[in-house]
């Protein structure tokens, strides 16, 4: 036996013929994150004419494929031809025309403000593309939850790998189809694939991790970035709780907890978890809920165009198992063949209870009974922050004494869900609930480095030379009056204090030269 | 239950008294740190003497003085700090209260690190106080004296429970980054970054990492290589070369590096005078470990100036080292020590290309009169910071963000950032009980005509002036009246 190949009609025994390539087996998730490093690396995604090209091919995209999303969206949530754009769509062109709009102001240096110390000089925040950004989506508003983060990281001038959820299917599937269609194939790679994908992408570097989901998984997706030193923005959940003062107009308030709870089937990261509320008013919300379902839903909800379903059969065995054993004063019917459950309201509940041990996500609407506010924000403190707060009250100071008392990511007073919707307002978690934050000019930061720029000139030396040694106790001195009399200058100021300072240098120099 | 974990639930015990929150409580304590540094300057500077032989100049000059303008900024800045934060109105909140309002986070982790022992205990206290938390504080312990110090002094001066200073080595860290924080500070380096946002990861905490790097400093050929060797010169053998942001290593074109050398040896003896060892304004390492560590980074290498070490007095002199290359032993790790290699490159683009072969450092310097290289030189790499034509100083203004990127760390602080990265800024909208008729465009049965509605609210949005405001308030409700005529 020779070593070397013999050329014969079939390779040899036990050779491989990729090992005659002499290729190495790179996973699809790795080639993809490697493309979007080299096309980032070719810097063509920073001019703000490219980023802005992109994302108006996103506009595009949602503009000319309406349909096929919602078909998609239909298929994996039952959501309907108005939802969709209601609930995932509206908002997304919202932020891309922000976006398109705000870009030059939001790219551009960010100058401080000038001090004695700096007046001559260039002080001034730049931001930067991070890189390569991995953006992880959720399954309960799939489109949304990844197209949004994606304006913040074509925005802020980086690439993005996106990970759509594989539980969400056809949405999945369609991004995968859609993004190559209208933007740059190789700085935004789609990945679709399960859990073995996913842990395959968390092993490359980025440069960013986005994750929305729930808290299990953000724990294992932070312990992977960390072994890369990767900042992560983690949106998660937890159990919103929604206090109802006792003096409200009822009618109102549960039209409004109705509209948000039972939206998309309580599949809501911000849903209104529970309620909280005292015992005497509880008869009246539930039938102020049942007037609001039979408002939104008809008197036949099952064959109602505007009712969701649960996502799949695990979801709906979990959630119609937290009913076991519960008082149902509405609701409480459930298809599994449908997927299928019925808004349902549940009282008697106490923070014992089976369904007020995590997130609930689905149909469900605990009313847990407190004889006080300060009893309401003691049972929320005993819980972990949850992702949104909200409290029904006309008297402005018992919500300004809730929100001092709670923590939550955000808050919504005498409504739900709103905080979400308006761009100005950072989007995010604390504790449990998440960490970082989006939306809007919050988006293009998150996913930006904010560099620090300081340009001085090779004059002025003579100030320099209190800083070095031999050190004194006379430079010691000077050196405190530079840094701690900070003045801050307006136009005028600014003129005058240069003066001073010039006869200032000029004295310090003729004491030290 | 260890002593560690007995530190932190006191702190969160204290913490959930919600005595920290008032900001008289937060100033007063504020206050209780100046009076801390300044009574007690004389046992901190002994102690940094003792640790790195900081003498009693330097220790004010590099770590104190900074703390007292970081914290007479926050004394005066808090109520506006911590104030809500009101947000452009538009049209679909212009009834509304819309505003993010800072609140503490809990109790805060910060872990410090041995070469400015004090200042990077202190200066993320400052923070994590002004933004209402509790802290647990756990100094290096590489840096004994001041360990010990802060262990002494800080319960005598602020809140014993809210403010444990928690000393010990890798066991203690440990068994601390066990429980569960609210927040972690830490800074060091990267491999223990890396373990600590992993035990961070398991309670869901965030973190800031102060991390590090190798800080390239670029000349530009066309230069007075005096001024600009001086600069350098003082913030590379600052702390025996012992500092996060020093420059690191020197690119610059051969033709100028013979200059480079002659003029750092000129600045050195302006410092330090004719016989370094003995001058009181040079440092030390700070201990043997790192002491070899450095000297070993020596061997093979041409030493352009100095050399000289001295292990019993963890003495190192300032050393130049020429015909260095991206593969030496020197270029493989942030030196941390007083020598500073000159890699030859033969233009910008050379330069460039270097740095952006590495990880991303914690501070870039360029040397240059000519403005456009210095744009060029930023535009085209990155790193946490950046000071132009002289080293270190964008640490010290607290409008600034001190922080890292990549491997050099995430999150920043310093002045009002100080305050924010330790706070959650939480997103608040209060809406009113009225206006139910806005709301019928959102509520299903849904419409295309619902629909549409929907859209010109949400997408039709404008920014508004206070007169602005008042005319599209006449607009509004002549619309909502409209729209309620339609749906109701």
């Amino acid at each position: 036996m020779t070593a070397g190949f013999k050329h014969t009609a079939r390779p040899p025994t036990g050779v491989d013929t990729c090992y005659l390539q002499f290729s190495i087996h790179m996973s699809m998730e790795k080639q993809a994150v490697e493309r979007a490093r080299a096309a980032f690396l070719t810097r063509r995604s920073r001019p703000l004419e490219f980023r802005a090209q992109q994302l108006k091919a996103l506009q595009r995209m949602i503009t000319e494929k309406e349909r096929d999303i919602a078909a998609a969206l239909k298929l994996d949530l039952n959501k309907n031809e108005f939802q969709t754009p209601l609930y995932e769509l509206v908002g997304l062109e919202g932020e891309i025309q922000l976006a398109l709009e705000k870009l030059p102001e939001w790219a551009a240096p960010r100058p401080s403000e000038k001090t004695l110390l700096t007046i001559s000089d260039e002080v001034y925040v730049q931001p930067e593309p991070l890189g390569v950004v991995l953006i992880i989506g959720a399954w309960n508003y799939p489109f949304a939850l990844v197209i949004q983060p994606l304006i913040g990281a074509i925005a802020a001038g980086n690439a993005a790998v996106i990970k759509p959820s594989e539980v969400s299917e056809h949405t999945a599937k369609l991004l995968g189809e859609l993004l190559p269609q209208y933007i740059d194939k190789d700085l935004y790679p789609v990945v679709n694939g399960g859990v073995p994908e996913t842990q395959e992408l968390l092993r490359q570097r980025f440069d960013h991790v986005f994750y929305t989901g729930n808290c299990a998984v953000g724990k294992l997706v932070m312990e992977a970035a960390a072994r890369h030193l990767t900042p992560v923005t983690l949106e998660l959940g937890g159990k919103s709780p929604c206090y109802i003062d006792k003096d409200c107009d009822l009618s109102i308030v549960c039209r409004r907890i109705t509209w948000g709870k039972y939206m998309n089937c309580g599949q809501t990261c911000i849903a209104p978890d529970y309620v909280l509320c005292d015992q005497s008013i509880q008869s009246r919300v539930v039938e102020e809920i049942r007037k609001a379902l039979k408002e939104f839903y008809g008197d036949d909800l099952k064959t109602s165009p505007d009712y969701g379903r649960m996502i799949n059969q695990r979801h709906f065995k979990r959630v119609t198992a937290l009913l076991e054993g519960e008082t149902m004063a509405l609701g409480g019917e459930s298809d599994e063949a449908d997927l299928f459950i019925a808004p349902t309201v549940l009282t008697g509940v106490t923070g014992s209870s089976k369904v007020m041990q995590e997130e609930i996500f689905g149909p469900v609407l605990p009313l847990v009974s407190v004889g006080s506010v300060d009893e309401a924000i003691h049972f929320i403190n005993q819980r972990e922050k949850p992702l949104a707060l909200y409290v029904f009250s006309y008297d402005n100071k018992l919500i300004k004494r809730m929100i001092a008392e709670t923590s939550s990511g955000g808050v919504t007073a005498n409504d739900v869900l709103l905080h979400y919707s308006i761009s100005a307002l950072p989007f995010g978690g604390v504790g449990n609930s998440g960490m970082g934050s989006y939306h809007g000019k919050h988006s293009f930061d998150r996913l930006s480095h904010l560099r620090s720029c300081l340009i001085k000139s090779l004059n002025m030396e003579v100030v320099n030379k209190v800083r070095y040694p031999p050190h004194s106790a006379k430079k010691l001195s000077w050196a405190r009056f530079f840094i701690l009399k900070r003045v801050r200058l307006g136009t005028l100021g600014r003129l005058a204090l240069l003066a001073a300072f010039v006869a200032l240098a000029a004295l310090v120099a003729q004491r030290f030269l």
